[in-house]
């Protein structure tokens, strides 16, 4: 991978006093963490346009992985590949292997919406659908499980609690969905997203729309999903980035820069290009 | 380095490096005045040693201020979060030197006027020599950011150290010797062990030039040869 060749040159001519043992590894090297998904010289195509090249990464369970980048620099893609979200599109492909859980998504006999309902998406901008709020969260539900009215009432409800709109909407569950605030109608989103059961939930700048207040509490909530499930966060806002994940892939140009613990990322990032990014020198 | 798109976040760190600057010349000439009026008994030199301190005390809250000022505006990140960071420990380390500088000054006032042996003298202005050495070396080395001259300086304290043992002894033995030496010696005891504190800051500052380069802590064991607290009566 090149960023391990920067890396480690960065790390000889910035550290002259490191003993080799203190050297930055790959947070790999230490954690016991699973991958939940592997990306692997990853490509995409936009038609005859190359918008990744050759992307390698982690993303490990149960750990809030943030991607920055300036704008047109390929974390929307990755995240659509994530769950073949490009496949809607003609002419967009992809090639390199992308794991979950050991299993290449990119391969065509992979069932999509078997892979959808495995990995849920939330958008940057609230998609509520044109029902009521209980609907919006059991349509869903409905194309993959059978459940009874008080086994979908219990799902509705459990769904809305862990996306916090439990309490604002429990008296109007049957108002449409598009009544409610936009910071409510993301963590409707977020709900919907949760009810299926997913193992990954990808969020595409979830709060560039949202106020501040709205913004804490989908931080809270992308906390407490942590404990089950794998996050993936592409944000333009670099201290949500800081506050949320715990680890930090930095993409310009369709490539990875660096990939590392957030903490180190903002504090002392080994690439020149990180580092001018996330002081704000950047072009 | 690349300048911010913003050039006021420049500006602003600028302002706060310069801020930094002009508190180690103070401290510099602080601590230089001090020794010149410790050694030539100048109680008006003293005096005014004394009378610059507060300008040290009020850059070092000017500093103090702006720093937060700049952390809540622009929430820095990595080198930018590091130099301020810097900048508010190196002003803290300053602020204390000057302290021990007008304590110094003090104590020249206090003595002005009684009999001293020149030995006694000719090792504290020594010393302090080394040590007016060491804190323009590693104000310059934050200027510059050097990381060599950081651990050039951090590495030389043991030098002071080691002085200021044998001062210590050299005093004790003035001491027995004629109790009526005692007030005169505890002062410059204490005057040594100012400098030698005011040696500690600058290696302080070096760990911080460090910190503020690399990212990372300056830390295995640097060489110590201050074994006074240890030392007792009659056994030296």
């Amino acid at each position: 991978m090149n960023m391990t060749v920067a890396q480690s040159a960065a790390v000889s001519s910035a550290r002259p006093m490191q003993p080799a043992g203190a050297q930055r590894e790959m947070p790999n090297a230490q954690e016991t963490a699973h991958e939940k998904i592997s990306v692997r010289n990853l490509r995409f195509y936009y038609g005859d346009t190359l918008a990744l090249k050759g992307i390698s990464l982690p993303l490990y369970e149960r750990k809030v992985t943030a991607f920055i980048g300036p704008s047109g620099c390929g974390k929307s893609t990755l995240l659509r590949i994530l769950n073949r979200m490009y496949d809607l599109y003609p002419g967009q492909r992809a090639d390199g292997e992308v794991l979950l859980d050991g299993e290449n998504i990119l391969s065509p006999k992979q069932d999509k919406n078997l892979l959808r309902s495995r990995v849920g998406m939330v958008f940057q901008k609230p998609t509520p659908f044109p029902m009521t709020i209980y609907d919006n969260i059991a349509f869903g539900v409905r194309l993959y499980e059978k459940l009874s009215k008080a086994e979908m009432d219990e799902r509705v409800e459990s769904s809305l609690r862990r996306a916090a709109l439990w309490n604002e909407v429990k008296d109007k569950l049957g108002a449409s969905g598009q009544s409610l605030s936009g910071g409510q109608q993301q963590r409707l989103c977020i709900a919907r997203t949760v009810a299926i059961k997913p193992e990954v939930i990808l969020l595409d700048e979830p709060c560039s729309a949202l106020d501040p207040i709205s913004t804490a509490k989908i931080e809270e909530l992308i906390d407490e999903l942590k404990a089950e499930y794998t996050i993936a966060i592409v944000t333009h806002n670099m201290q949500q980035a800081a506050r949320c994940s715990e680890y930090t892939a930095f993409m310009y140009l369709g490539e990875l820069v660096e990939f590392d613990e957030t903490s180190r990322i903002f504090t002392t990032p080994s690439d020149q290009r990180t580092q001018d990014y996330i002081t704000g020198r950047f072009g | 380095m690349a300048e911010h798109i913003v050039s006021a976040y420049d500006a602003e760190l600028a302002a706060l490096r310069n801020r930094v600057v002009e508190m180690g010349g103070i401290a510099e000439k602080m601590l230089d005045d001090a020794t010149r009026a410790l050694v030539r008994r100048d109680a008006e030199l003293a005096q005014s040693v004394i009378n610059t301190d507060a300008r040290l005390d009020n850059l070092q809250r000017e500093i103090e201020e702006n720093a937060i000022l700049t952390i809540a505006r622009r929430q820095p990140m990595a080198v930018d979060l590091r130099e301020i960071i810097s900048a508010i420990r190196v002003a803290g380390d300053v602020e204390r030197i000057g302290d021990l500088a007008k304590n110094i000054a003090k104590r020249a006032v206090a003595i002005s006027g009684q009999m001293q042996p020149t030995r006694i003298v000719v090792g504290v202005e020594h010393m302090s020599d080394l040590v007016q050495e060491q804190l323009k070396d590693v104000l310059d080395g934050f200027t510059q950011q050097n990381v060599n001259v950081a651990i050039d300086v951090w590495k030389r304290d043991g030098e002071i150290d080691a002085l200021y043992t044998s001062l210590f002894r050299e005093l004790l033995t003035y001491m027995m010797e004629d109790p009526r030496n005692i007030g005169f010696c505890t002062h410059m005891l204490f005057c040594a062990k100012n400098i030698e504190r005011i040696g500690d800051h600058t290696t302080n500052i070096a760990e911080t030039i460090y910190y503020l380069v690399t990212g990372s802590a300056l830390v295995s064991e640097r060489p110590k040869n201050d074994d006074t607290s240890f030392a007792r009566v009659g056994e030296s």
